[in-house]
């Protein structure tokens, strides 16, 4: 029976985006594993509950860090300064946006670009070549089925995300044989506070805990690159097997 | 969206709002009438509003005392991640009904009872204190020393006197996650309860109740008793047990799957192996207190039109008399029972809470027309014994049956309406039941 908390656990995860549902979710999945967490958020004293349960749940020690995707330039800082250099790290940063308004207001559009593609890549960068020179480490992205092909209802979220995918394939196909090992997620649909209010279909839509337990298994089985309902698998394949011209007139 | 409660019906329309913090709650307020929601397993309609808030993303974990047991979390956490987080600190819920999970508003709304009640009482006994919302927005702590006629009322108060928050509840220590169980056959209703009357000592006792034999074998049962294994009982064994593996109900049964004769097969068969069992041996905390959660959804062998639970309690006094009653009309309607469930209650709890000293029997039933007719004639032997009706179970009373079965009724709706909750915070429960 363990009653306090392990100082020096057998490694640790870092979750980049640490106030969304699903890193809220993995938090807790790798912290019952035994993981020391660091969560990292734009505003960290916000997390201060999240830290306390964590902690008192599992007995891991938790560590708040600021951090801030969009901010690019304090990316290598960030990485420096981190306390230890984790064991696995995830992004689970993203900005959904509101297709149809940001078409018109281009700016909020390029944020969801950067929110989705250029901060999250750039910070995986550095930590990919720091992991690189240590030789070991996970880098886990969350991505989405929205990149595997753009739709006119959520192309501007979903060129980023395919933006995205094609960075975390590549950077798998780099660092193979280096030690460090690239999964990509794209966990489909997810009831989520991002997501509330939709009208979600039931079999298509995972919890974050699904997607939790979809992400440290395949960390543990060193999977490449998941979808958290494999159903959606095939739905991609479908969608991008339209083909173009039959594709551009249909409304999905 | 539709929503209903565990036996899946009835069903009514609703507004389902996900709350991610006291703001949210407050907004929900001003758009009029609402009713908190843990997870879900109130069997009718105590969760189901014109709005419905969904509480479980409420969950954090705010303190934990080593030194008293004493656990300090928002209303949504659930049963399920205290004992998957705090057994291996040494610690197992003082109080836990008979499913892990429920969140922990849920479980004092509900002023839920386990199978210690008969010694320990029920939640509302381990709850030190708990933050409330009221229709204004305004948070107030209620303990027994602040604002006690509040946390009297909140204690099995069906969520009817505002948001459960955040509460404060004990923890009991324990050495292991393993149950000594003791199983001993009763050959019928008399000895069942002569059994749980003298098994008065032991920390956890239950009787499984075969509802369909008949003559000199009428209610015979299994009685359950169990103690918290101690270290030294193991020998050998894990501290704790390796988790169960779990399996889920992947469609809806066809009403007909449950029928007399499958019924009255599972029970011949369960008292079979019980009597096979008997004596003592140790068995893994989810077994024992939560053998139905090992399926997950399993209220869909049911089909897709549901079932109903009935659960009442009989005072001491009417139980031996009642129990038969209830026992005879089941016997004689020949819809049995898949579980069956008799046990001895301790004290009685205050506000509107169930548990009275006695015996309370729980049983559940495809909701078909002969099963409302069968429940008419249940509820009316309850009323003529002196018993009262769990609202967790509840998806049909009527408020004429409810009021002449529990005089507290009128005074919760008193005191509802002079502290102005009755049109903020409402339940179709409350509404049928006239709270």
């Amino acid at each position: 029976m363990q009653t306090e908390i392990d100082r020096n656990p057998k490694a640790t995860v870092l979750l980049l985006g640490a106030r969304s549902d699903v890193a809220r979710a993995t938090a807790r999945r790798y912290a019952a594993a035994g993981y020391g967490i660091l969560l990292a958020a734009r505003d960290p004293e916000r997390l201060q509950a999240e830290k306390t349960d964590l902690e008192l749940r599992y007995r891991v020690p938790v560590t708040l860090l600021a951090f801030d995707a969009l901010r690019i330039e304090d990316h290598a800082a960030f990485v420096a300064a981190l306390p230890a250099l984790p064991d696995v790290a995830i992004s689970a940063i993203g900005l959904l946006g509101r297709q149809e308004a940001d078409e018109a207001d281009i700016p909020a559009a390029i944020t969801v670009m950067r929110s989705n593609y250029e901060g999250p890549a750039s910070i995986l960068s550095h930590l990919a070549n720091a992991f690189a020179a240590r030789g070991s480490g996970t880098i886990i992205g969350i991505s989405s089925v929205a990149g595997d092909r753009g739709r006119a209802t959520n192309y501007i979220y979903g060129s980023a995300k395919a933006g995205f995918t094609a960075f975390l394939s590549g950077l798998r196909n780099r660092l193979a044989g280096r030690g460090v090992h690239v999964i990509t997620v794209s966990p489909g649909f997810i009831a989520t506070r991002m997501t509330a209010g939709m009208d979600l279909p039931e079999k298509l839509t995972a919890s974050p805990d699904e997607v939790a337990e979809a992400i440290f298994k395949a960390q543990e089985k060193r999977r490449n690159v998941i979808y958290v309902r494999p159903i959606w698998r095939l739905i991609m394949l479908v969608i991008r097997s339209i083909p173009e011209p039959v594709f551009k007139r249909l409304k999905i | 969206m539709k929503l209903s409660g565990w036996g899946r019906t009835p069903v009514h329309a609703t507004r389902l709002i996900h709350p991610e913090g006291e703001a949210d709650i407050r907004a929900a307020l001003a758009d009029g009438p609402l009713i908190a929601r843990g997870n879900g397993r109130a069997y009718g309609d105590s969760a189901v509003g014109q709005q419905t808030l969904d509480m479980r993303r409420l969950d954090h974990v705010l303190a934990f005392d080593p030194a008293t047991g004493q656990l300090v979390a928002e209303a949504g956490l659930l049963l399920a991640d205290i004992i998957a987080c705090f057994l291996p600190q040494g610690w197992f819920p003082a109080v836990t009904p008979g499913t892990r999970f429920v969140t922990l508003g849920g479980m004092i709304a509900a002023d839920v009872h386990g199978k210690n009640h008969h010694r320990d009482g029920g939640m509302r006994h381990v709850t030190d204190w708990i933050d409330l919302m009221d229709q204004d927005g305004t948070i107030r702590r209620c303990s027994r020393q602040e604002n006690p006629e509040l946390f009297e009322w909140t204690i099995g108060g069906m969520g009817l006197t505002g948001v459960i928050l955040r509460a404060a509840i004990r923890l009991r220590p324990v050495e292991t996650g393993w149950i000594r169980q003791t199983t001993r056959p009763a050959a019928n209703l008399e000895a069942a309860l002569a059994a749980l009357e003298a098994d008065s000592h032991a920390t956890y006792s239950v009787a499984w109740i075969d509802c369909l034999a008949t003559g000199d074998a009428m209610g015979r049962s299994l009685v359950m008793t169990g103690e918290h294994a101690a270290l030294s009982e193991l020998a050998g064994k894990p501290t704790l047990p390796p988790a169960r593996r779990k399996r889920a109900v992947p469609v809806d049964l066809p009403g007909f799957a449950l029928n007399r004769f499958s019924v009255r097969a599972f029970n011949a068969l369960y008292w079979a192996a019980g009597q096979r069992q008997q004596g003592s041996r140790l068995v893994d905390w989810d077994s024992y207190f939560y053998p139905l959660d090992a399926i997950l959804g399993w209220n869909r062998i049911y089909g897709r039109k549901g079932f109903l639970q009935f659960q009442c309690v009989l005072p001491d006094a009417s139980a031996h008399a009642g129990m038969a009653a209830l026992l005879r009309a089941i016997s004689a309607s020949g819809q049995g029972s898949f579980l069956a469930v008799l046990k001895r209650m301790g004290a009685a709890g205050g506000g509107l809470s169930f548990p009275m000293p006695g015996h309370t029997l729980a049983l559940d039933f495809p909701a078909t027309a002969r099963a409302q007719a069968l429940f008419d004639r249940l509820e009316a032997i309850t009323l003529d014994h002196g018993g009262r009706f769990y609202l967790a179970k509840d998806a049909r009373l009527s408020a004429g049956t409810f009021r002449a079965a529990d005089p507290r009724a009128a005074d919760f709706a008193r005191f509802r309406a002079g502290a102005g909750l009755t049109a903020q915070f409402a339940s179709a429960q409350s509404a049928r039941l006239e709270l």
